[in-house]
């Protein structure tokens, strides 16, 4: 869609020339065809309301109770219908997405019937129900007053031609001579394009309801599913890493060692000046520094502080290592989903080296608590602030790993300090 | 007391540890029993009464922290039970949780890739099964990062020597690392104590603890 072209109506209100263009028209369709609706729903509405009715008028204008016969057929006509619209609104409802259309050509999800007991379980019927409440309700008093401004303006413009018939016009005074209504003619006929502003915003209101109460919800299960699979798949991933980590611990790291260690061996057997010695020593360097790089790898792929101590272990180790004074509290159950374990070990780990490269800090903290079935990381430090997510991949590399737990991060940090970085990871399987 | 040390070997890798009975064998320890496992680990250390226990941290059955339970557990009930653990990376949490193990000396914590260097496993092994306290070097490092305002008085001098202190070196070998007099070292050492305000002592395994508790304490506590 360009934005040539206005999509809706209230969009179109807010363009220049809309008196000009095709939308006045399009509006006035739409108030006119409410008309037969809400005229059908205000009488229905009356129904549903007439034992009310009946016990003001008798309570107020004869000054006794209403007659239970009375009171008792009304209210049970009035539970009938209540009980009726959840069927009712589905018609409407369908009549009144299709109107909308007039004003409004954005796609409106709608609802197959789902079947007589689903459709009374469902928020979304409720609130078509609302809806029509609404429209024979509320609309019915706005329209009538627009018409009498309509029929207001529709007289003062006409009046210096009706006063000549001898009837004067009354507007909020008689008006008994030409000379006197052509002011009252010309202040009408400036205010008639008000008057379709007014009709115009008015009909916009009236579509922008009927859109929210009437959108039927995308299926939000569906869209669970979409996230629960996506989690899924980072947690099978996650488990994948783990794997990886243990195979190379248990069987890589300390096949490596055993290597090194023969070829340390060797080279006690092997004298000094023979020629075999200095391959060997170099042999024995290189299986020395593939120690170190496996080491490392083998921590990328996954911190084994964390298999090993478990999260709150494995962030206060990350605090020992720190430059600066860090303290920690934990307060975690014992059993966190791996993912969510990994990630706010790295937001940890990512954080506190932030601190260190930017903040200048005396001291830090982390936090790790639960909320409800949230993991909350909190991690502050007391340095000068000024973080700011657009320079630097960091903070938004760490806002990716959030995301992809489901979870949210958010920053705190005024210039000046202090910082507080606070992710919420669901733990809900 | 008899001249050979025996030991009880636990490291779940087979082939690593072949290798480790093939070192320990050479350099004249008698390897009691070679173990895969914790369990296994504590029957063999009540069974033989060894002079030293080595053993790798992540064991099964747990594949966690298991080899290093068993040790700590075999420590309670024979405080003076030498043992020195294998560390696939730096857990400063292990070496304190071994250092306050037992009679909280004759321990060692030491990286996995401090076996390829043959002779200094050895002289590590040696000085732990004799009394003596043995910490990795990347654990000291790492505890001399940590923010102490009383290390920022130490000169670099000191600081180099502090790091050999806690490593459980001797003056001599002290002087010999950094090719100055053992006299020199003596003087650095004083110096260091004093200014961590610690206890002065001769005995170089008590100046090695003196300085770990010193460095693992907050200092705040």
């Amino acid at each position: 869609m360009t934005s040539e072209h206005p999509r809706h109506l209230a969009e179109a209100l807010r363009r220049r020339g809309w008196l000009i263009s095709v939308w006045p028209w399009r509006a006035l369709a739409y108030l006119v065809s409410t008309v037969p609706i809400a005229g059908v729903l205000a009488i229905g509405l009356l129904v549903v309301g007439a034992p009310l009715l009946a016990a003001a008028n008798a309570l107020v204008l004869h000054d006794r109770p209403p007659s239970v016969a009375l009171m008792l057929f009304l209210a049970v006509g009035s539970l009938i219908l209540l009980a009726l619209a959840p069927i009712v609104s589905f018609g409407v409802a369908a009549i009144e997405r299709w109107r909308l259309r007039l004003v409004d050509s954005r796609p409106l999800p709608a609802s197959p019937w789902p079947g007589l007991a689903a459709r009374y379980r469902s928020a979304a019927t409720w609130r078509e129900v609302a809806y029509l409440f609404w429209l024979g309700g509320f609309v019915p008093v706005a329209y009538w007053v627009l018409l009498l401004l309509v029929l207001l303006d529709l007289g003062m413009v006409t009046s210096p031609w009706l006063v000549g018939d001898a009837e004067p016009v009354v507007v909020w005074r008689p008006i008994e001579t030409t000379g006197e209504a052509i002011p009252y003619a010309i202040v009408a006929v400036l205010l008639l394009p008000v008057l379709c502003y007014a009709a115009g915003l008015l009909a916009a209101a009236q579509a922008a309801v009927a859109r929210w109460a009437l959108a039927w919800p995308v299926d939000a299960t569906a869209l669970r599913e979409v996230a629960r699979s996506r989690t899924r798949l980072v947690g099978a991933y996650e488990a994948e890493r783990r794997r990886i980590e243990r195979d190379l611990h248990d069987g890589a790291q300390p096949r490596l060692t055993s290597l090194t260690l023969q070829l340390g061996l060797a080279r006690l057997d092997v004298p000094e000046d023979s020629p075999a010695a200095r391959p060997l020593a170099v042999a024995h360097d290189q299986a020395r520094g593939l120690m170190v790089m496996l080491r490392q790898l083998v921590h990328g792929i996954r911190p084994q502080s964390l298999t090993d101590l478990g999260l709150a272990g494995a962030v206060r180790e990350l605090a020992n290592a720190a430059t600066i004074p860090v303290t920690v509290h934990a307060d975690l159950p014992a059993e966190l989903p791996e993912i969510v374990e990994t990630t706010a070990y790295f937001v940890v780990s990512e954080a506190l080296g932030n601190v260190a490269r930017h903040a200048e800090a005396t001291r830090a903290e982390v936090r790790l608590t639960t909320d409800g079935g949230d993991l909350v990381v909190e991690v502050s430090d007391d340095g000068h602030g000024g973080a700011d997510p657009t320079r630097g991949t960091g903070l938004t590399g760490l806002a990716d790993r959030v995301a992809a737990a489901d979870g949210r991060l958010l920053l705190a940090s005024p210039a000046g300090g202090p910082t507080l970085v606070r992710v919420e990871l669901p733990c809900r399987r | 007391m008899p001249s050979v040390t025996r030991v009880v070997l636990a490291e779940d890798e087979v082939l690593l540890r072949e290798g480790l009975v093939a070192l320990l064998t050479r350099f004249d320890f008698a390897v009691c029993a070679a173990v895969g496992s914790a369990p296994e680990l504590l029957d063999a250390a009540r069974e033989h009464q060894p002079d030293l226990v080595l053993t790798d941290i992540r064991m099964p059955p747990g594949r966690r922290d298991d080899g290093l339970r068993a040790a700590v557990a075999l420590r309670a009930e024979r405080p003076h039970l030498p043992v020195v653990v294998l560390s696939q990376y730096v857990q400063t949490g292990y070496a304190a949780a071994l250092l306050d193990s037992g009679d909280g000396q004759r321990v060692g914590y030491l990286l996995k890739d401090r076996v390829a260097e043959v002779t200094e496993f050895v002289d590590t092994l040696r000085r732990v099964a004799s009394g003596g306290t043995a910490i990795d070097p990347d654990v000291v490092r790492q505890l001399l990062h940590r923010p102490r305002d009383p290390l920022a008085a130490l000169s670099t001098r000191e600081r180099e020597v502090l790091a050999l202190l806690a490593e459980g070196r001797s003056n001599a070998s002290i002087a010999t690392r950094l090719h100055v007099s053992e006299a020199a070292v003596g003087k650095h050492v004083g110096n260091i104590l004093l200014k961590l305000d610690l206890p002065p002592s001769d005995d170089t395994n008590r100046r090695v603890l003196a300085v770990l508790t010193y460095l693992r304490n907050d200092p705040t506590g």
